[in-house]
């Protein structure tokens, strides 16, 4: 059984090439980009929302994109109960579409960043993470100028209490003091789910960590989850 | 019509380059015209005090699939592929207004990547600037980093590789070189030809607006910041990469005879290139062209440079699949006029004639200039400098020493400015920034992987110009071939003063002589580049910098080499032991002195030392080369030793014999040829024998292993402290990171 993902691309993504590529020859499963004024998703078992400057992060990174003609097929996608993988650019997108809480702000440095680090997994109950083992470090890399997860403190509490805070940024050994988060993030925050556990955005790049050659191949780990889990929304293919 | 001064100061012709004007047309020029010719006509587009010197270049080759004169030069890379490259520069846009001076200089050297046929797949770039202790360098040095970032990270490129050198020669004229390297099957390569009478021209991308009227021109004449107001382009990287998409698309489709961008000198060079390349015409209705303001005159829309745009002449029959693909990506494009037969370029507005030209006057009729080259008495006698009337480094003295040039601007981390640069996009990065003497990309599909760099030490092409080329070429083929690839082809930037000074007309003669001799000895052909001159602001020229883009093949991309140590290994140097001090890092940063002639260079032994490390690397025997460049043997060790956290003792004792017993030298001095190799004990006896059959000399200098470099004694540092130093070397000078990235321009 084969597991059909989408890779949803606004004008101005850029992630979508190593969303196909990781998808393609990492895991050699079928893969197809799905421009954002298309309406449906009824063929797709797994949707990716790449990285990029969706509308040139107009605005504000996301914010426009949530408009997309595709966002609603994308919404009730969700809402069935289908995986869904918002990553940096896709990850600021399903904030501004609420399909994620909280928001991303401008990294504290007020730089882009672009380098490899380490993420802990805190929750391996999600779509995205069923693979992973509670506590299971990954080695990623992160590229973006706007990975400040920020949520008011009571919501922050919230997600912590209902186990919605998937990755926090770590050192190589696990440890999660602050020393090596990149961005700001409130909690060391790189990643979170909804409440159902179907919908994930992270800001670290697991499409471009697909192959020792190139630096890791541990994002394989989050994108091959859906497989391990049958996930296929049709059921029957 | 009797054209004044001014009029002539306005487009920068002089007075018997407007009488050879009316001579080859018979007729005084209509004011767009001379507008047009302006642009052609200037240094710039016309290379017209260059061109008898490029020549001068070798470039053809076994490798080469396309030579100097298109959008970009191209090479075979095997599997049927080609990687498509050219280095261009944005010196003085980014003199005034930085940010958006580098982000369109980004624009402008992508659009010639795609144009070919090819994606844009790897940026690199090349930049000087004044002291960073001045403010004004600060603003510069921030906005231009700030401004490649914002547009190549947008674009979803990486930016993998370069190089950054500050002396106080740029201070008024910073350099911001681009490169931009394509892979493109080699049946897809498209030229920028405008054939077939009736065949439709069609205009796509970004509105045209009265940005950058004459940017072209002005980029010819000195003191940009006086003649650069108001001519600065603004750039859009989000409408950038829609074109990318819909161009390579359009490629796939029968349908597109010739694509050209809009660079400098905007609809005027690309209209007037195609028609010339083609031999044939193109007649234009500027009524045609989409506006982003009223009002403007046909001479303003020939001349803008708003970017993000492109030219595409389409057969007629595919006009509406054309515009198809340009409507799925929200691509604006206006049919503006078709190919003819009569060999001109006709500008209309409606039903009036406003431009008539033929194509080939305004290209391959440009006058040339060969000027006499004096070499400066200055110069030489900075040559000639006494070396030995320095005095010699105190052995307690050669680790504070070694920390200062670790520390310096032109030689510590580059980390500050690649973290800023995505790297990792597009998934091909194997080798990243500052891992290794070069970056390395794989080739998707294939078992191969390219080999990426720029380089030019602009002190040694003041001090001794004909050797400095020749280093340039050397050093960016050294580097290349450090990580194990085969030098295929280089592009180049020749960034100079002015060029009817005699003094710099020399400099840019002997530069590109040295350049022409290494291509030759190292078998490196010039495929494509750029020419920058009248860089200079108030008096002063900046130091000539005859910047090298180098594109490097790796057979099997798994078999590549990096600069830090893994412990364990010994460290032998290969090829010359001893350098000079002459036009040193250690001259300059330790005794202010810019002097002495530049190290010797043996383009033989040259040729071979590069190639016994790439066999070396290829065949498995070392993971580790480093080249020694700024700083000399002592500042290399260093980095390999940082760049891993792994200490070397070092016993330079035989170095510092052939060094006359100049510490100074034997740490510090610098020399071509000269690369070290870590190897494993088991394996020492097989590198030895190669490098005897090759007939390289080697000395074995120490052991890799623990957390300290030990130079005989003499240095006695934690790996640990050597890094700070290293990493400080750009920070302690940053200005306050809260202000650093709210630039003016930065509009996103």
């Amino acid at each position: 059984m084969s597991t059909r993902y989408a890779v949803i691309t606004f004008p101005g993504s850029n992630g979508e090439h190593d969303a196909l590529k990781a998808v393609e020859l990492g895991l050699q499963q079928p893969v197809e980009p799905v421009w954002y004024k298309e309406t449906s998703l009824d063929r797709f078992d797994a949707l990716l929302l790449p990285g990029g400057f969706s509308y040139g992060d107009y605005l504000r990174p996301g914010a426009i994109a949530q408009f997309a003609p595709i966002m609603s097929a994308v919404e009730e996608f969700a809402s069935a109960g289908g995986p869904v993988l918002g990553i940096c650019n896709g990850f600021q997108v399903l904030t501004e579409a609420r399909l994620l809480p909280g928001a991303l702000l401008r990294n504290q440095a007020l730089e882009f960043r672009c380098r490899w680090l380490h993420v802990r997994t805190e929750n391996n109950q999600t779509a995205w993470t069923s693979s992973l083992d509670m506590g299971e470090i990954l080695y990623l890399p992160i590229a973006h100028g706007d990975g400040r997860y920020f949520a008011e403190p009571e919501l922050v509490q919230e997600l912590e209490d209902n186990d919605q805070i998937v990755f926090r940024y770590c050192s190589p050994t696990g440890e999660t003091d602050g020393s090596a988060n990149p961005n700001g993030s409130v909690n060391e925050i790189a990643g979170i789910s909804n409440r159902a556990g179907n919908v994930v955005g992270l800001m670290p790049h697991p499409e471009r960590a697909y192959d020792a050659l190139i630096g890791g191949a541990d994002g394989l780990r989050i994108l091959s989850a859906v497989l391990a889990a049958g996930a296929s929304k049709l059921g029957t293919s | 019509m009797q054209v004044t001064p001014e009029v002539l100061a306005e487009v920068a012709l002089t007075r018997d380059e407007y009488d050879l004007i009316v001579e080859k047309l018979g007729r005084e020029p209509s004011p767009v015209e001379l507008g047009m010719f302006g642009a052609m006509w200037s240094e710039h587009c016309g290379y017209k005090n260059s061109r008898p010197l490029l020549k001068r270049f070798p470039t053809t080759g076994e490798h080469v699939l396309q030579g100097p004169g298109e959008n970009a030069g191209a090479v075979d890379i095997g599997d049927g592929l080609a990687a498509v490259f050219k280095i261009e520069s944005h010196n003085h846009p980014s003199a005034v207004e930085p940010y958006q001076g580098a982000a369109t200089g980004v624009g402008g050297i992508v659009r010639d990547i795609f144009t070919m046929g090819a994606r844009p797949t790897a940026l690199l770039n090349s930049l000087r600037f004044g002291p960073l202790t001045e403010p004004r360098t600060q603003y510069l040095f921030s906005g231009v980093v700030g401004g490649i970032g914002g547009y190549g990270n947008c674009l979803g490129i990486p930016t993998v590789s370069g190089d950054i050198f500050f002396h106080k020669s740029y201070a008024g004229n910073p350099l911001v070189n681009a490169m931009c390297v394509g892979i493109a099957p080699q049946d897809q390569i498209t030229t920028a030809e405008a054939s077939g009478v009736g065949n439709l021209v069609v205009l796509v991308g970004a509105d045209t607006g009265r940005d950058g009227i004459q940017g072209a021109t002005f980029a010819s004449v000195v003191n940009p910041e006086e003649s650069h107001r108001g001519v600065i382009q603004v750039g859009n990287p989000f409408l950038e990469k829609l074109l990318i998409e819909a161009c390579l698309e359009l490629l796939q489709t029968p349908h597109v005879v010739a694509m050209q961008d809009l660079g400098a000198a905007g609809l005027t060079s690309s209209a007037v290139e195609c028609a010339s390349r083609g031999t044939v015409g193109i007649e234009i209705d500027v009524d045609q062209v989409s506006r982003r303001e009223t009002g403007m005159t046909p001479y303003e829309v020939m001349l803008s440079e708003s970017q993000e745009r492109m030219l595409v002449v389409v057969r007629p029959e595919g006009l509406e699949a054309v515009q198809r693909i340009f409507d799925y990506y929200d691509l604006h494009s206006d049919v503006i006029g078709t190919v003819t037969d009569d060999g001109n370029v006709r500008i209309k507005s409606g039903d009036e004639v406003v431009a008539d030209v033929p194509a080939r006057i305004y290209t391959d009729e440009c006058p040339t200039y060969t000027r006499e080259g004096i070499e400066k008495q200055a110069v030489v006698t900075l040559r000639e400098f006494d070396l030995n009337s320095v005095p010699d480094l105190e052995p307690t003295q050669a680790g504070d020493a070694l920390k200062r040039l670790l520390g310096a601007p032109n030689i510590g981390s580059r980390k500050p400015v690649t973290q800023t640069y995505d790297h990792t996009i597009l998934s091909n990065t194997v080798v990243a920034p500052i891992k290794a003497d070069a970056a390395v990309i794989r080739v998707k599909g294939t078992d191969s992987g390219l080999a990426v760099k720029t380089d030019c030490n602009p002190r040694y092409c003041y001090l001794e110009p004909f050797a400095g080329g020749a280093h340039a070429v050397a050093e960016a083929a050294r580097n290349v071939s450090c990580v194990g690839a085969q030098p295929l082809a280089i592009t180049n930037c020749l960034n100079f003063g002015n060029p009817e000074d005699p003094g710099v007309y020399y400099q840019m003669q002997q530069a590109v002589d040295g350049m022409s001799a290494a291509c030759n000895a190292l078998g490196i052909p010039v495929i494509s580049g750029n020419v920058s001159l009248y860089n200079e602001s108030g008096d002063t020229a900046i130091f000539p910098t005859p910047t090298v883009g180098i594109v490097g093949r790796l057979e099997d991309v798994n078999r590549y080499a990096q600069m830090g140590f893994e412990g364990g290994g010994a460290v032998y140097v290969l090829g010359n032991a001893a350098g000079t001090l002459g036009a040193s890092e250690y001259l300059e940063l330790l005794h202010g002195r810019t002097a002495g002639a530049p190290p010797a260079i043996d383009l033989e032994q040259e040729v071979r030392v590069q190639t016994v490390v790439r066999n070396l690397i290829s065949s498995g025997i070392i993971n580790v080369a480093h080249d020694t460049s700024e700083g000399g043997l002592g500042v290399a060790l260093a980095e390999s030793c940082i760049v891993s956290g792994v200490g070397l003792q070092a016993d330079l004792a035989d170095v510092l014999a052939a060094s006359g017993d100049r510490l100074d030298r034997a740490l510090f001095g610098e020399a071509a040829s000269r690369i070290f190799v870590e190897v494993s004990p088991d394996k020492e006896a097989e590198l030895t024998e190669q490098l005897e059959d090759a007939g390289v000399a080697f000395i074995r200098v120490g052991d890799t292993g623990g957390d300290r470099l030990t130079i005989n004694g003499m240095v006695d540092e934690l790996v640990a402290d050597l890094e700070a130093a290293w990493s400080a070397a750009l920070l302690s000078h940053s200005i306050d990171p809260d202000t650093s990235s709210s630039v003016p321009g930065r509009s996103f």
